[in-house]
């Protein structure tokens, strides 16, 4: 079990919790993520690491209750445990093994969408912990679903929000303002990191391809072991297969193959739907029958 | 009675079982079981006892069922055994014990696996306990993986006065037998907890939740962790896929997924979160028990299950009982083929499989007949679900992880034979870890011998 020290809500339905979680703070890295039951009956639930203190031994997550199991897992307060935190998985940002110097010389843009922005902070803390402040352009629906604000700007060198409905900083999406600072602005980049929504760092990529500039992104493919077992996880890079969980989660965004990996994402759409149904309305608990779903699309 | 016929065994009708997932045999029961023991000729010379990997001494404890004293049974094979009520179930006996059995020359060996079973089961019940530990002895052994070769190398340790942990990356301990081999064929709730609540007695510590390798490692096991030695039994894990065009539309899973999200996530069960996709017709890519277990497991979610092998009866490696069984249960068989592409539609889900169709050749190195392509001879199997079980490899996260524990081409871990002894002191492995996928019983004698032989070592120091 492992305890949550620290519940915090940053926007509607998202949540930083620390856990104690020593093993796993010790030897933490930017980039890398964890695996989370919430009780007896939960999933194995994917969740990039935000923060993690080996002094406190607490690892901090950020959750978005979008699904049924991160509602469950949100219902947990201050005191409460998570049956399962299992990492850190996946590799450490490629910026984490990179030369420092190499690294000092790089002019380096985030693009965080929504709740990725959690896993943008450790790497923007790690390198102005070697005394590189990048750039990041964070976006959101609204101002009150930006998160992390504070933390990130006291780590970053320009933060520029970006918003949906233009209720804080740059209307319209995170691609339109990176053109803009490319192309009007005159900022030059080496090197972009992109976490959110499939979908935007898709557009993303698309656009830093035009102007050449090589793109990190880190991939949320669906995972049920996150250790190599099982390839749900598996995205084609390069024309080649890869498994998410060991491989990545980063990858060259321009050599992803965006269109399988969104597909992918849908795979138990229908499943997810049923339970969320049952959720919201717990008298019809029963009335589904999981197996009689299985040709639903 | 005639010597030379098997005592029926009583089993789930296949209609019946085809929709759950309960036992499919039931076992003997204790006068099935004497009057399956006293066919048993007690040979001077066995045939059994050489083809066992773990050398019960058989005819010695069929004839204590025989006389009715299963309690001297369970301690005969306890003496070579850690996991009775396991490998009763799951063993390949018709290649093994049963397969020189004098009486199959005539007519059908004795079921031994079902009396191994069938005593385990019973000592079991009964509450035997055949093992008491030895005090405490200062030593600390680390395990890696609860798999049959992690458990046994740790009640073996444990019942010798060391004290062990055993480290599993998944959040329940067990490996195979939790999360690959299905509840209507190995139990979990009963055998399977009871053989890891027997370790717990003994006083082995079982931490899940931790990934060697990732969460902490070898080295800082033995150098500062306090432990005098570690056992690698982390098995083989990693899936094969084929390469062919199509393997990563929506509907194409890996037997291990499958398995993983039904057995180990319990997605059978409506209650529990993990969710699972068969859909109405389901070709499953392999010939192996792995393959027959993904096969059932999709039978039983409602879909129609078709094997897909590229051989031809004769050489399916699957044990004969399960071939037996998903027949039974009506697993349909197309063999002599083999996948080229998998057709999607046009959002990306699988809507067919395209095949060739096999013919048996010259043997090859594995000594089995070589399958080639028939030309031409392409066609469309209709399916929405792909299930590829092609065989595993061991995950390189251990040897990747750890310096000086070197692997071969394979990514096997390097291990001596008789002691497991890695290319790295103080460090020793078995199982999966070391041969590529192989049964449950090599895995327990490799986690047998190593306990020995780390026994052999640190009692030598001081
Ligand atoms: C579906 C299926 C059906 C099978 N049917 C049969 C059968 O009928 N008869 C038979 O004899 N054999 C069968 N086998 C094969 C048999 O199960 C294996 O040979 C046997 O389990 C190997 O045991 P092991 O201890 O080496 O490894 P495993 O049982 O694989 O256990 C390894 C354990 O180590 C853990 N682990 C891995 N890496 C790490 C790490 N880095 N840190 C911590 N823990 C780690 C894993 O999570 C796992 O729990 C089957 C296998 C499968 C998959
Ligand atoms: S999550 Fe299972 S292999 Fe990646």
């Amino acid at each position: 079990m492992f305890k949550i020290a620290e519940k915090k809500l940053l926007a509607p339905d998202i949540y930083l919790m620390k856990v104690e979680a020593p093993r796993i703070a010790k030897t933490a890295k930017p980039g890398q993520f964890v695996i989370v039951i919430t009780d007896e009956r939960g999933e194995r639930i994917p969740l990039t690491i935000c923060d993690y203190d080996s002094k406190t031994g607490l690892v901090a997550i950020v959750v978005q209750a979008v699904g049924s199991s991160t509602k469950e897992m949100v219902k947990l307060n201050e005191g409460d445990s998570l049956r399962d935190f299992v990492g850190p998985l996946g590799n450490p940002s490629e910026l984490a093994n990179m030369d420092i110097e190499a690294l000092k010389k790089e002019k380096i843009m985030f693009v965080a969408g929504g709740v990725g922005a959690a896993p943008v902070y450790p790497q923007l803390k790690y390198l102005h912990g070697l005394g590189i402040d990048a750039d990041v352009i964070v976006g959101s629906k609204s101002k009150n679903y930006m998160i992390l604000e504070d933390e990130m700007r006291a780590v970053s060198g320009n933060f520029y929000p970006a918003t949906d409905d233009g209720s804080y900083g740059f209307k319209g999406l995170v691609t339109n303002l990176l053109e803009d600072l490319i192309k009007n602005k005159g900022k030059k980049y080496d090197r972009v990191v992109t976490i959110g929504p499939m979908i935007m760092m898709k557009f993303v990529c698309k656009l830093t391809k035009k102007y050449g500039i090589k793109t990190i992104v880190s991939l949320n493919s669906i995972m049920v072991d996150g250790t190599g077992m099982c390839g749900a996880c598996r995205v084609t890079v390069g024309g080649k297969t890869r498994f998410t969980c060991v491989e990545g989660p980063e990858f060259d965004g321009h050599l992803v193959d965006f269109d399988e990996a969104m597909r992918r994402q849908t795979i138990y759409k229908s499943e997810e739907a049923v339970k969320l149904h049952r959720q919201n309305d717990p008298q019809e608990k029963g009335c589904f029958c999981k197996i009689d779903l299985g040709g639903v699309k | 009675m005639d010597r030379f016929k098997r005592t029926p065994i009583s089993e789930q009708d296949p209609k019946e079982r085809a929709k759950n997932f309960k036992e499919v045999c039931l076992g003997y029961t204790k006068e099935e079981a004497m009057r399956e023991a006293s066919r048993c000729l007690n040979c001077k010379k066995p045939g059994c006892v050489p083809n066992c990997p773990v050398a019960i001494n058989i005819p010695k404890f069929i004839s204590y069922v025989k006389e009715g004293d299963f309690e001297s049974a369970a301690k005969v094979i306890a003496e070579s055994s850690s996991l009775p009520a396991v490998c009763g179930r799951v063993c390949p006996q018709e290649t093994q014990c049963e397969k020189n059995c004098v009486l199959g020359i005539k007519g059908e060996a004795i079921a031994i696996g079902k009396l191994e079973r069938f005593v385990a089961d019973w000592s079991r019940e009964h509450d035997i306990n055949t093992s008491k530990p030895l005090p405490y002895n200062g030593k600390k052994v680390a395990v890696i993986g609860s798999g049959p070769s992690g458990l046994s190398c740790a009640g073996d340790l444990a019942k010798l006065g060391y004290k062990v942990k055993i480290f599993e990356a998944l959040h329940e301990p067990g490996g195979v037998l939790v999360y690959g081999i299905p509840e209507f064929r190995l139990p979990k709730d009963t055998v399977v907890k009871h053989e890891i609540d027997n370790l717990r007695k003994l006083g082995v510590d079982i931490e899940t939740d931790v990934i060697i390798g990732k969460t902490i490692t070898i080295d800082e096991l033995l150098n500062g962790g306090g432990y005098d030695a570690v056992f690698v039994g982390s098995g083989a894990g990693l899936p094969k896929f084929m390469n062919i065009p199509g393997e990563n539309s929506n509907g194409v899973f890996s037997a291990n997924e499958i398995l993983t999200r039904n057995n180990l996530m319990k997605a059978f069960r409506p209650e529990y979160a993990t969710p699972i996709k068969i859909g109405k017709k389901v070709a499953v890519v392999g010939g192996g028990n792995v393959a027959m277990d993904a096969a059932r497991t999709a039978l039983r979610l409602g879909g129609e299950a078709h094997i897909v092998y590229r051989r031809s009866l004769e050489e399916l490696p699957a044990r004969t009982e399960e071939v037996h069984h998903a027949k039974e249960e009506g697993v349909i068989f197309d063999l002599l083929t083999n996948p080229v592409e998998i057709i999607a539609d046009e959002k990306g889900w699988v809507k067919g499989m395209k095949c060739i169709r096999m013919k048996l050749g010259e043997p090859d190195e594995s000594g089995r007949r070589k399958p080639v392509e028939i030309k031409g001879s392409e066609f469309l199997m209709d399916v929405d679900t792909v299930i590829m079980a092609l065989g595993t490899s061991p995950n390189p996260l251990i040897p990747s992880t750890t310096k000086g524990l070197e692997t071969n081409k394979r990514n096997c871990i390097i291990a001596q034979e008789d002691t497991g002894l890695t290319t790295k002191d103080k460090v020793y492995a078995g199982g999966d870890a070391v041969t590529g996928s192989a049964t449950v019983i090599l895995a327990m004698a490799a986690g047998r011998k190593a306990a020995a032989a780390i026994h052999e070592r640190l009692s030598k120091e001081k």
